[in-house]
């Protein structure tokens, strides 16, 4: 049994710039978002490292990206997260914003992934973050996997095991800190994935050169997408209003740390 | 503060667009990837180690021997070797070296030292080795799943009284130790290194010897295995105050070797054993290579101190009382005093003309090296060596000069040679000297912070550093030494006059670049060269000679400038040109633009500012300043007669001071030195040095409009790398 393992996955800015909403023409964005470095969102990296594992692991399998995003951007990104894992990259050129709905979204996603050449459904995983750095609204994957028709979802995964019959173990993350087992008979399926349980793969410029002679064309290629901005109309953005402010202390104890946290939160 | 302000400033920090733009690699996804790769290692694995205080140890410890393992995850090892032998990059390999040092050098340069210090041990293979002898070692040093990887070290220095004296001075040796009749020669090599980088870990050495032996012909390099019969002691760790992420020993040498390990080969004639290169010959095609990479360091870290020196001056009263959230003490901190603004402006500037210089010289090598290899293949199937070799190369360069042949490899590597042979000792002169003076002034920025251990950026230790970068590959007197010879080239300066007015045709288009002020002070650089070539001084003894360092150094110095603004202004204009096709630069390219051309400004300024100084003070410096004679008493004019003639001629008694001397009551003559030096035959020079002058208008505004953006210019909330 060899697996198609899609992984839905978008850019997000740096978390360490200075993210400004601001409000423009066409709706909110933020501050020179498009200058800001990126990077592939969190959520969706642990996807794709679980899907490059699994690929690794089960013989014939393959892993595809698609991602709606600005291609500009997505390239930029590419140089890094094309050297971690085999995979082709499938491109929508569109909004990565964190102020474009959910809805919108999927849409784009599911026919990008119903364009993949032999999509076989019988061996199809679409693997996504459960939420997602920029917005967490965490629809996208639910809605991509109806629009495919697979009902088998699961979210907040941490854990696959594949059984040697080809059926799925899933650990998903639930309340308290605890997980819940599911067990599944197989593809097709849609995993949310939360921060799984894989490390990041080690860099391998050899599989950088490789994917970049199909990204580059992929990515020369993409076409763009429109997204209908109206759907969602947005009455005012802001910065959170606990914003955060670094301390470093160097050596300090974990008890005397606590302390600190508990006075915090006890105003 | 601010005069003619632009509408728009710069908005955020350049990107990896913006300088793959700049620096030419925008086309080039290996290349992106690779510095990708690279800046992983660096803001990860190098930053903790230097964070946790890995440096404060001379040793080679278990925790710095981390940092092999991730060059050669991240691919930085296999950069350097041919897909052939392992690598994943073909072609000539300078440029690729300069953005791994450069990514590198942003948080510690003593890491980029190491991870480059395995391709110096290669590069004499690479350069001048045998095929067979470049195939093994390129192919054992590059990492593969499962194999040790063999890591080098390249020997050259020598404990006193050779260390760092000159190249051409050995105490390694080598005699024959063995040679039977039809069978290979046994070699015995001894060598003591000084400063040997790599040598804690270092499975095979490139080391420099000369002959001992009447059977040997020539001094060699040579190859030296850590199992080769014999002692291979690696010393004792060299108690650097710098760079100390790379391991750096005095090792003892004494092996027995085979004959075929002689780098380049080697042939046997009247029963003497005859290196095809002589250690000369290989090292001279190395360091003019791996010297760009060291000036990329220092580069590397004066634009990694923009950051961390903007968010200090920020945040520099916040927490205090008297700066409350919404004032501009408390928003912009130090950043309303123009000094620290104008200071700031002037290490930018200097980062990226320094940037500009040696990436420009690391892509020059890259076009240099296919050409070569033609060259040397060309020669060689001529039988051209020594003399003859010599009197082919100027039969190129006459041919270069005339501009005949232009498409002859042969003709195109002279006339490339030539600015290879000067850019790469300015690139490795200029960044590291000035760039280590300017490395200080990033340091002052942070106050006392700045010279602790914790100071955001490391900046204290990268201005350490700097001056360990500014000495070894061959110290600033050595670059000045090379560059004075190298400079006087013909077909150098052929090509360099040709740029001048190539800057005052940029400068047409793009006054608020600087580019006619360059143009001014190559001409002034260029006439102060003729002059002085064929100047005496007061003496009547020459001025342009070897050993007259005060006249070729300074000149030398002089057109490191000229060369590092010159290349920054040519890169901001192809940002220009190749901005708008980029969406994530285009966006906000106004400002990015204005802000460089103000950097340009700048840096041309200051530039010219050097050039003038320095030439003036060479062109009227070694005439001896006029004495009061008799004869020159006479001809000044005498106050009482002045305020005689005063009645006749209103105003003379007033403007006769301004233009001559006068001498006063009860005085013998003017109290000063002697008379005013007269110009007469320097009309060509005076005339320059006023229009250059001149040609500083505006400089101040745009540093004016520099400093209003590095005040709005947003910049990340934390730094990428640990503390």
């Amino acid at each position: 049994m060899s697996y198609q393992i899609v992984v839905c996955g978008s850019i997000v800015p740096d978390p360490l710039q200075t993210l400004e909403p601001v409000s423009g023409p066409t709706g909110p964005s933020l501050k020179n978002e498009m200058m800001l470095p990126s990077v592939l969102d969190p959520w969706a990296w642990h996807a794709l490292f679980e899907a490059a594992h699994l690929a690794k692991n089960v013989a014939g399998s393959k892993v595809y990206l698609v991602s709606v995003a600005p291609k500009a951007k997505l390239q930029q990104v590419m140089m890094t997260v094309g050297q971690k894992a085999p995979f082709e990259l499938i491109v929508v050129d569109g909004p990565s914003s964190g102020f474009t709905d959910a809805a919108e979204i999927a849409p784009l996603l599911a026919e990008a992934i119903k364009g993949i050449p032999g999509l076989d459904m019988s061996k199809l995983l679409v693997f996504g973050g459960w939420e997602s750095a920029s917005r967490g609204a965490g629809s996208t994957m639910q809605i991509v996997g109806e629009l495919l028709g697979i009902t088998n979802q699961f979210q907040g995964v941490d854990k696959l095991t594949v059984g040697a019959d080809g059926s799925f173990e899933i650990l998903e993350r639930i309340e308290g800190g605890k997980h819940q087992v599911s067990k599944c008979a197989g593809a097709p399926v849609v995993l949310g994935w939360a921060t799984g349980s894989l490390p990041e793969p080690p860099n391998n410029p050899q599989i950088g050169m490789q994917n970049m002679r199909a990204i580059m064309p992929a990515l020369q290629k993409a076409k763009p997408a429109k997204v209908a901005t109206d759907a969602v109309k947005y009455a005012s953005v802001a910065l959170p209003k606990q914003q955060r402010q670094t301390k470093i202390v160097k050596d300090l104890p974990a008890d005397e740390i606590a302390k600190e946290i508990v006075a915090w939160i006890n105003g | 503060m601010v005069a003619d302000s632009p509408a728009e400033t710069l908005r955020t920090l350049p990107g990896d667009d913006v300088r793959a733009i700049l620096w030419r690699y925008a086309d080039r996804y290996d290349l992106q990837m690779l510095v990708q790769s690279a800046r992983g290692v660096a803001r990860g694995t190098v930053a903790r180690l230097v964070a946790e205080g890995e440096r404060l140890s001379h040793d080679w410890t278990e925790r710095k021997n981390t940092l092999l393992k991730a060059y050669d995850d991240a691919g930085l090892t296999g950069a350097f070797m041919d897909p052939e032998q392992g690598g994943y990059i073909a072609g000539p390999k300078n440029f690729v070296h300069a953005l791994i040092v450069f990514e590198l050098s942003w948080v510690d340069a003593g890491a980029a030292t190491g991870a480059m210090a395995g391709d110096l041990a290669l590069a004499p293979i690479h350069e001048r080795g045998t095929k067979e002898q470049r195939d093994f070692y390129m192919s054992h040093a590059c990492p593969k799943p499962g194999e040790k990887t063999w890591r080098g070290a390249f020997a050259l220095t020598e404990p006193l009284p050779y260390v760092g004296v000159e190249t051409g001075l050995l105490n390694g040796k080598v005699r024959v130790a063995e040679w039977k009749e039809g069978q290979e020669p046994m070699l015995q090599v001894d060598k003591r290194g000084r400063f040997i980088t790599n040598m804690g870990y270092a499975n095979f050495v490139t080391a420099a010897v000369e002959t001992a032996d009447p059977k040997i012909k020539s001094s060699c390099m040579i190859i030296l295995h850590e199992d080769d019969p014999g002692i291979w002691d690696r010393g004792t760790p060299t108690k650097k105050l710098v760079h100390q992420l790379s391991s750096t020993t005095d090792p003892v040498l004494s092996l027995k070797v085979p004959a075929s390990r002689i780098i380049g080969g080697y042939t046997i004639k009247d029963g003497v054993i005859i290196p095809n290169f002589d250690h000369g010959q290989v090292i001279e095609a190395v360091f003019r290579r791996t010297r760009v990479t060291v000036g990329l360091m220092t580069a590397a870290k004066l634009l990694s101190a923009v950051e961390p020196v903007i968010r200090y001056q920020r945040g520099r009263f916040r927490g205090g009382e008297s700066a409350q959230p919404g004032s501009p003490r408390y928003d912009l901190g130090l950043q309303t005093k123009e000094d620290v603004l104008h200071r700031l402006t002037d290490i930018w500037a200097t980062g990226e003309a320094a940037a500009s210089l040696g990436f420009y010289t690391a892509r020059l090598f890259d076009e240099i090296d296919p050409l070569e290899r033609q060259r040397d293949a060309s020669f060689r199937e001529r039988k051209l060596t020594g003399r003859a070799a010599m009197k082919e190369t100027q039969r190129l360069e006459a041919l270069a000069m005339a501009g005949k042949e232009a498409n002859d490899p042969l003709v195109q590597f002279v006339k490339l040679d030539a600015l290879g042979n000067v850019f790469c000792p300015a690139t490795k002169l200029w960044n590291t000297g000035h760039g280590a003076n300017t490395m200080r002034e990033a340091v002052s920025l942070m106050g006392g912070y700045g010279i602790t251990e914790d100071c955001p950026g490391f900046l204290g230790h990268k201005w350490m550093d700097a001056q360990l970068e500014a000495t070894y590959e061959g110290p600033e007197a050595v670059q000045r030494r090379q560059l004075s010879i190298t400079m006087t080239n013909e077909l150098f300066l052929a090509q360099f006059k040709d740029w001048i007015p190539g800057m005052r045709t940029i400068a047409s288009t793009h006054p608020g670049t600087g580019a006619c002020t360059v143009a001014t002070a190559m001409q002034m650089w260029l006439w102060t060269l003729r002059h002085l070539q064929e100047a005496k001084d007061a003496d009547g003894a020459k001025l342009y000679t070897s050993n007259r360092q005060g006249v070729t150094f300074p000149l030398a110095d002089a057109l490191c400038w000229i060369l590092a603004a010159r290349q920054f202004i040519l890169d901001v204009l192809e940002l220009e040109k190749k901005g708008p096709e980029n969406p994530t630069v285009a966006e906000g390219l106004a400002g990015t633009l204005q802000f460089y051309m103000d950097l340009c400004h700048v840096q041309s300024a200051r530039a010219a500012g050097e050039v003038g100084r320095i030439c003036a003070e060479l062109t009227f410096g070694y005439n001896r300043h006029p004495a009061w004679s008799s004869e020159a008493c006479n001809a000044c004019y005498l106050s009482d007669d002045l305020d005689a003639l005063e009645g006749l001629i209103p105003g003379i008694a007033s403007s006769a001071r301004a233009y001559t001397d006068v001498t006063e009551p009860g005085q013998e003559h003017p109290a000063k030195a002697g008379p005013c030096v007269c110009f007469e035959n320097y009309e060509a020079f005076t005339k320059m040095r006023m229009r250059m002058d001149g040609c500083l208008t505006g400089a101040r505004l745009a540093k004016d409009r520099a400093a209003e953006s590095l005040q709005k210019v947003m910049i990340p909330e934390a730094l990428d790398y640990p503390l």
